[in-house]
């Protein structure tokens, strides 16, 4: 099932809605990547707010995605990870190191702005 | 109904246990008037259900003595087990002992069984046979009564360690999207995984940013504690949340350096004042002192 992405301003904005396969989530990833240049966006925001179970692959898949996206330009922020899969991530050892995490859409719309504005230099 | 008497032990035959049964029933329930006193006599004079009035306790009798001759009669404890589980929950706020409980009990199989023996004493085959009968039943429901009790105070019990497990980590909300979580005591494995889930359940509650753990309370923990406690404030960065741990003990600090704590991912801070006011800042508050009024307006 492929998972619908959305522009919203500078911000793309991928909504995880059921499981998906690792095959789905490298063509998400392929997706965004290739987005963050046609539509020169600044920030990518992927909502996991529906996944019960992130396993190794997703939180690899996660991570390169955003190494990937800064890369070409534009920041990376996970949100809605649920409590019980963010401690089993942890316990995991899966901590999305060096990606920035939120509570959910609209602190991750918050923290793309804050660090949009600093980049551009402007308070 | 039938198979449940079937299965019960000792019973030379099934069909004149039944005839038995039903007429040691009989007989119970004539007498019941002179019977139920006599125990309630016995229950005082033994000194058991201190805590309830002389009326109350009568009234208990009579409503037991009828359930028990119904699970006599019938060989179905359900009734019996729903009436034991009621009367434990009534009575044991009052504060009624498990010996209590039993000692009635057996007073009434006591009792019951005495007034059997006066029945069927000139025939003593006869009263062997009532005894096979009235036996296997009357444990039964001795039985069944004691642990309805115990099991009704072992609930308590259960519930109230609950909420003793609920006060011992309260999650409190200072400031918008800022939470102090205050830890005092020795924290085993469960109190850690307890403190873990009403920590990241309290983040997305309170939609908190920055949490301020004090543990100036805990005077030492292990290293599998340590390693959950890190855990946590990883976890509670995947939900967006900086987590400050402030008031570490000396002990503390060289267990989190034994067991080589990552202290990128650790932000600490020497006590909780000094916790808070690095929240206040990570979250832009300023703390400023109200101006004096420089002068009086007459």
């Amino acid at each position: 099932m492929p998972v619908p992405i959305l522009k919203q301003r500078d911000y793309l904005i991928a909504s995880i809605q059921a499981a998906l396969s690792d095959e789905d989530l490298k063509k998400l990833r392929e997706a965004l990547v290739a987005q963050v240049g046609e539509f020169r966006s600044r920030g990518v925001i992927v909502d996991i707010t529906a996944l019960d179970v992130v396993d190794s692959f997703a939180v690899r898949t996660l991570r390169d995605l955003a190494h990937m996206s800064r890369l070409r330009g534009a920041e990376t922020v996970i949100v809605g990870i649920q409590p019980e899969v963010a401690f089993a991530m942890v316990q995991l050892g899966l901590t999305l190191e060096g990606v920035a995490a939120a509570l959910d859409l609209e602190e991750g719309l918050t923290y793309l702005d804050r660090k949009t504005r600093k980049r551009a230099g402007t308070k | 109904m039938v198979e449940v008497r079937a299965k019960a032990p000792f019973r030379p035959s099934v069909g004149s246990t039944d005839v038995l049964l039903r007429e040691l029933v009989a007989h119970l329930r004539e007498n019941r008037t002179q019977l139920r006193e006599e125990w309630a006599r016995r229950i005082t004079e033994a000194k058991l259900l201190t805590a309830m009035t002389p009326d109350e306790v009568f009234a208990e009798a009579t409503a037991v003595y009828d359930n028990y001759l119904e699970a006599l009669e019938t060989g179905s404890i359900e009734a019996l087990e729903a009436y034991a589980r009621n009367l434990s929950e009534r009575i044991i706020p009052r504060g009624v002992e498990t010996h209590e409980v039993v000692g009635i009990v057996l007073l009434l199989r006591d009792v019951l069984a005495r007034s059997l023996f006066a029945r069927y004493r000139a025939d003593f085959t006869e009263l062997n046979r009532v005894q096979d009968a009235y036996e296997p039943a009357a444990n039964r429901i001795a039985n069944t009564v004691a642990v309805g009790f115990v099991q009704e105070r072992e609930r308590v019990i259960r519930q109230q360690q609950e909420a003793i497990r609920e006060l011992s980590t309260p999650v409190l909300p200072v400031r918008e999207r800022l939470l102090i979580l205050p830890i005092i005591g020795i924290i085993d494995p469960q109190r850690a995984r307890q403190l873990t889930e009403q920590l990241l359940r309290g983040i997305r509650v309170n939609r908190a940013k920055v949490v301020v753990i004090d543990i100036t309370g805990v005077p030492a923990m292990d290293a599998s504690v340590a390693n959950h406690l890190v855990q946590t404030v990883e976890a509670s960065r995947l939900l967006g949340a900086t987590v400050i741990v402030t008031g570490l003990s000396a002990e503390i600090a060289q267990t989190l350096v034994n067991i080589g704590v990552d202290l990128g991912k650790m932000n600490t801070v020497g006590d909780l004042q000094g916790g808070i006011e690095e929240a206040e800042r990570l979250l832009g508050y300023k703390v400023l002192p109200i101006p004096e009024p420089s002068n009086h307006q007459a």
